[in-house]
């Protein structure tokens, strides 16, 4: 079933006390070797039928209508997932507010 | 004629009957509003009480914000009605855009529950005409996502127009911006504070004071100030 992926961030300059403190407990963990963790949500919004521009639209208003509070929120990235072979077909789609190093496409590998 | 405020109830609110109680001892009458009407029952001014309105789910105040009463208040606060904020009924007041900024969690990541110290920064608004600028007063506080956050424009333009309402003495529980524990939209007629007013309106059952245990009833002058501005337009 298409699904869409709404990723959204607390903004770099907000602080994120859950991100610091699960920094810290990795480093309890002896699990090292990071700068900074933050921590940010994901929505995936299972949609009725084929995705077109205007469902991504929509998805996009909802991501900055409710799913996101612009004041301490950035929208990172709206994209589609589930096209089945892996490589290169879902659309990858950035909000207009995406932050430039947040590269959706690195995350797509990532997650493949 | 007696003044009514409206206590909105959301699915998830806690203190609406003690806001209503307090409305009552400040000698108004209390209204019983629900978050799935549209109408506010011909009240003179609303409170949103604290609580974990949908749980918190999402952001605090993130879903409340969306009640279909909350376009009627908004209607009514733009056209001058009074509305009090508390702790959740703040968090929705910034979510729906009544004012400015946000909270998020504790610096500390902890729930706090103490009797807070807090300077009355701006005595000329709707809900705090009844106390003197720079009084100190003490009300309950309690929350877990109590954190004041606004970018450094918008701060600047709260305390260039005075519009921080209350500020944290002593000690700042949750890390807010600039100790900022309240603040009011530029008419006044909008506020919203994270401590509890509404907790500290009836002898034995407030904070602590000079006078004895529980017997601190700093807070009733919210409610008083609201009906005394009531009551002059009428």
């Amino acid at each position: 079933m298409p699904k869409i992926i709404v990723d959204v961030m607390p903004k770099p300059e907000i602080l994120d006390p859950q991100g610091k403190a699960i920094g810290a407990a990795l480093a309890r963990l002896g699990i090292e070797g990071f700068r900074e963790v933050r921590q940010g949500k994901r929505f995936e919004l299972k949609v009725h039928g084929e995705i077109t521009d205007e469902v991504l639209a929509t998805v996009r208003h909802a991501a900055e209508t409710l799913l996101s509070n612009p004041v301490i929120e950035d929208v990172v990235s709206v994209k589609q997932k589930d096209c089945g072979n892996g490589g290169g077909c879902c659309g990858s789609e950035a909000s207009a507010d995406a932050l430039a190093g947040a590269a959706p496409n690195g995350q797509k590998d990532l997650l493949a | 004629m007696t003044a009514r405020i409206g206590v909105v109830t959301f699915p998830g609110s806690l203190d609406d009957r003690d806001a209503l109680r307090a409305v009552r001892l400040a000698g108004a009458d209390p209204v019983s509003l629900f978050h799935a009407d549209a109408d506010l029952q011909g009240v003179d001014a609303v409170v949103l009480p604290g609580g974990f309105s949908y749980g918190d789910y999402l952001r605090a105040g993130a879903i409340a914000r969306f009640a279909p009463i909350m376009d009627t208040i908004v209607d009514s606060a733009n056209g001058g009605m009074p509305v009090l904020g508390i702790c959740n009924g703040f968090q929705v007041l910034t979510e729906v855009h009544l004012l400015p900024g946000s909270m998020i969690k504790n610096e500390h990541l902890h729930f706090v529950c103490r009797d807070q110290t807090l300077r009355v920064e701006n005595a000329e608004t709707a809900w705090t005409s009844e106390y003197r600028a720079g009084e100190e007063i003490v009300i309950p506080l309690k929350n877990q996502d109590g954190q004041y956050v606004a970018d450094e424009h918008t701060l600047d333009e709260l305390e260039g127009e005075g519009r921080v309402a209350f500020r944290y003495v002593g000690w700042n529980p949750n890390g807010s911006r600039r100790d900022i524990a309240g603040i009011t939209n530029a008419r006044g007629n909008v506020v919203g504070l994270m401590p509890h007013p509404e907790h500290a309106a009836e002898p034995g059952f407030g904070p602590d004071s000079v006078e004895g245990g529980r017997t601190g009833t700093d807070g009733i002058a919210f409610f008083t100030s609201a009906i005394k501005g009531l009551m002059a337009k009428a």
